[in-house]
């Protein structure tokens, strides 16, 4: 298997500015722009380093990436953007896109996606992508050149799909019905995560309260003034940490946020399959009813109660000749028809094949990494327990000295 | 001997237990005289008793002394909290130059607090424990009559109806008059006493705030928590490889919410009342130093009085002579109380914040097992298996 692109090239997102410009309606505009950074991986016997090739790019470039990637590789789980605006926040953190906390957890997310497609083994060698990461100029021009927005699915045809698709594989039913849940229960979780960390945050602060108290109230005592002191200032320790403390879990947040976005790119695949199956039933359906019609036409009995076959008994049957026109047409539609059923079927067949093994190596992905991110959500939590073990320590032998 | 209520009828309890089991099961505070103990109180064994007219708890007050004002080495009786409250407002009125340790608050709102619920009865005898230990501990209130009685009379009831009729066997029951007198200024070591109570017992009310305003915050935390839990066990149902590590994790969650629940418990039971005990105490101090400042402004009036009216007289009259013994009576009593008081707050506050540091540090290392446990179950290593 050829080696996949982010093993040939190091890729960074390494800085965010903010930059002022003029949009294309000509009104000024604030937006942030991101430095992509790349570099080739030497082979060691070289040693020296090559020199980092960089590149600006905004978020929308992002996005239309992504739009191109989904549509032209519908059969794969397209790894999903860091999400548009902030959601899920808790009232110390900034729903602001400006905010520069955003803006880093952002810069964060945009370089795991790209090294996510990087590491992709059929999405690394798409050129469109190449050039998004070496070429700054004249990109979009050549993404919208390859015409990828005609070969879009409309939601509607797609939602149309949905209801009405009689026999997809049953394998896409379970796996859509999975990325329905795993999104309400991940989406449910991120929610109530954000008012643990709220109240959270309210017990440490309060904390810090003591702090002062305890100060006032040293002022006044003689042998336990400075055992009460120093208990204060450990008070006011703990009352700080907790900064720290919920801003490494941020990053677990934003760990289970990419899950939550890529099982809406699991339902995209779902959703495509869905298409193409009805897509096939209704070419079946339409080619049998054509191939009804030329019997009845040329057997001349009238099966199934059709408007037309009533007038022409009304007002008299059309010429053998009329007849004859009319059943060379079918034939011609009919055989187009099965040629392009069969191409059709093919084409399902590959489909399913292929975004099947890509719905394999996702979920290997999927475990691996939730699993991680459970790691090492436990390992912060040891780590606050024992900041705090730590703490009311101190604050005790304060007090004992009292 | 027999138990039996302040009314008389008998109760049905366990005997008292031997002497030196008692002994075991009795706190013992720091010797702080260096004397040999002669008296050990303990309030335990809350019973509840439902009668026609009213439903109310008792507790069982043991003594084992070898004191000769007591007939008994041992005692063992029930009290009410109104027999408590009796004891105080008696202590007062016979010893108004002492501090009388304070009572728990007499009135609960009903509906609000349940009187009888185990937590509330709980934290109810141990103040009243406390209560009596520090009149045992006192060389002076430890002796009075009142108490004795209360320790030690079958029927207290019929105790209290003889009143004030009952002659005093320790020594002349010594009654203060609050004239109205006003005094000029107080001086300057009970002036400092009294700006020290204000700002201690403002302190305190701070701390008590913020304790409370901390208990809100975590039990609103564990809210949180409870419903955080059970979402990964829901994601763990729809997983297969993942399922052990998502229920891991909720289970986990859930042993930290027991923790938590048991940390706000402890700090609701066992260190806000501690902390309004010290508030009253101070309030009722507060008193006395406003009654020593009495008995000094009728001393000093008298004095001034006799001043005015005789010149050159060099004997002074017996009833000014005893309004200054009095006063330096009360001063040297209030000193002595003082400097008593100061060494068990500072005991009692470092024992009080120094279980509070504990009980987080629990909480903490509860939490911290949990935690621990479940990351061979989340790595889930196959060779470790």
């Amino acid at each position: 298997m050829e080696d996949c692109l982010a093993k040939k090239m190091e890729i960074t997102v390494s800085e965010a500015e903010k930059r002022t410009g003029r949009n294309a309606m000509n009104m000024q505009e604030t937006y942030t722009a991101y430095l992509i950074e790349t570099r080739a991986v030497e082979s060691q016997s070289e040693g020296q380093c090559a020199p980092v090739d960089s590149l600006w790019r905004r978020y929308s470039e992002f996005e239309l990436l992504r739009n191109y990637l989904s549509v032209t590789y519908p059969h794969i789980v397209v790894p999903p953007l860091p999400e548009k605006r902030a959601d899920f926040v808790w009232h110390k953190l900034s729903a602001d896109n400006m905010d520069p906390d955003f803006v880093e957890r952002r810069r964060i997310g945009l370089e795991n996606f790209l090294l996510r497609v990087a590491s992709h083994p059929v999405l690394c060698q798409d050129k469109i992508f190449y050039s998004f990461l070496t070429q700054e100029g004249g990109w979009k021009d050549m993404v919208n050149e390859t015409g990828f927005q005609l070969k879009a699915d409309s939601r509607l045809k797609a939602l149309n799909a949905t209801f009405r698709v009689k026999n997809p594989d049953k394998r896409f039913t379970e796996l859509k019905h999975y990325s329905d849940e795993l999104q309400s229960v991940i989406s449910h979780l991120l929610r109530v995560r954000a008012r643990v960390a709220d109240r959270l945050y309210g017990v440490y602060k309060v904390h810090g309260n003591y702090g002062r108290v305890f100060s006032e109230w040293s002022a006044i005592e003689k042998e336990m003034g400075d055992g009460l002191q120093s208990a204060g200032h450990h008070m006011d320790v703990y009352a700080a940490s907790i900064d720290d403390i919920l801003e490494e879990e941020e990053h677990y947040a934003d760990q289970l946020k990419e899950y939550l976005f890529y099982a809406e790119a699991l339902r995209a695949v779902c959703r495509k399959h869905e298409l193409m199956q009805y897509d096939l039933e209704m070419a079946a359906q339409d080619l049998t009813s054509k191939k009804q019609q030329c019997e009845e036409l040329a057997t001349g009995t009238v099966r199934t109660f059709s408007l037309k076959g009533m007038t022409s008994k009304l007002f008299g049957q059309e010429t053998p000749e009329q007849r004859e026109a009319k059943i060379k047409v079918l034939e011609e539609q009919i055989q187009e028809g099965e040629e392009q059923l069969k191409s059709k079927n093919l084409e399902g067949r590959d489909f399913v094949k292929s975004a099947w093994a890509d719905i394999e190596r996702f979920k290997e992905q999927k475990n691996h990494d939730l699993k991680e991110a459970l790691i090492s959500y436990a390992v912060m939590q040891i780590s606050m327990c024992k900041k705090g073990i730590q703490v009311w320590t101190n604050a005790k032998e304060c007090f004992s000295k009292m | 001997q027999d138990l039996s209520l302040p009314n008389g009828t008998p109760v049905d309890t366990s005997s008292p237990a031997s002497s030196s089991s008692l002994l075991n099961r009795l706190q013992l505070d720091d010797d702080l005289d260096g004397e040999t103990r002669d008296l050990f109180v303990t309030v335990d064994d809350p019973k509840k008793h439902v009668c026609t007219m009213e439903t109310y708890i008792t507790y069982r007050v043991t003594t084992k002394t070898t004191r000769a004002e007591f007939d008994l080495p041992e005692y063992s009786i029930r009290r009410r909290y109104q027999d408590f409250d009796w004891l105080r407002n008696k202590l007062e009125e016979s010893q108004p130059t002492h501090l009388i340790p304070p009572l728990p608050e007499k009135f609960v709102v009903k509906g609000v607090v349940d009187r009888f619920s185990e937590e509330f009865v709980e934290t109810r005898r141990k103040a009243l424990d406390k209560f009596l230990k520090r009149i045992t501990d006192h060389p002076v209130l430890s002796f009075n009559e009142h108490f004795n009685v209360f320790l030690t009379a079958k029927d207290l009831s019929a105790y209290k109806k003889q009143g004030m009729a009952l002659l005093s066997k320790m020594g002349e029951s010594v009654k203060y008059v609050t004239g109205g007198y006003k005094l000029r200024s107080r001086p300057l070591e009970f002036a400092a006493i009294g700006e020290y109570l204000d700002t201690f017992s403002l302190k305190l009310g701070t701390i008590d705030r913020i304790a409370q305003r901390i208990i809100k915050e975590q039990l609103e935390y564990l809210v949180e928590l409870r419903e955080y839990g059970p979402v990964y066990s829901t994601w763990g149902g729809l997983e297969v490889e993942l399922s052990e590590p998502l229920e891991g994790v909720s289970a986990c969650i859930g042993n930290c919410c027991t923790a938590l629940e048991e940390l706000s418990e402890d700090m609701t039971e066992d260190f806000l009342p501690v902390l309004r005990e010290y508030i009253l105490y101070s309030e009722s101090m507060k008193n006395v130093l406003k009654k020593r400042d009495q008995v000094q402004a009728e001393y000093e009036a008298k004095l001034e009085a006799v001043a005015l009216k005789k010149e050159d007289r060099p004997k002074v009259p017996t009833d000014v002579e005893k309004c200054q013994d009095r006063v330096e009576c009360f001063n040297a009593d209030l000193k002595a109380d003082m400097e008593r008081w100061q060494n068990n707050k500072r005991q009692d506050f470092r024992h009080l914040l120094m279980g509070m540091a504990d009980k987080n540090i629990q909480y903490y290392e509860k939490c911290l097992t949990a935690w621990e446990s479940i990351i061979p179950l989340l790595q889930d290593k196959p060779e470790a298996k």
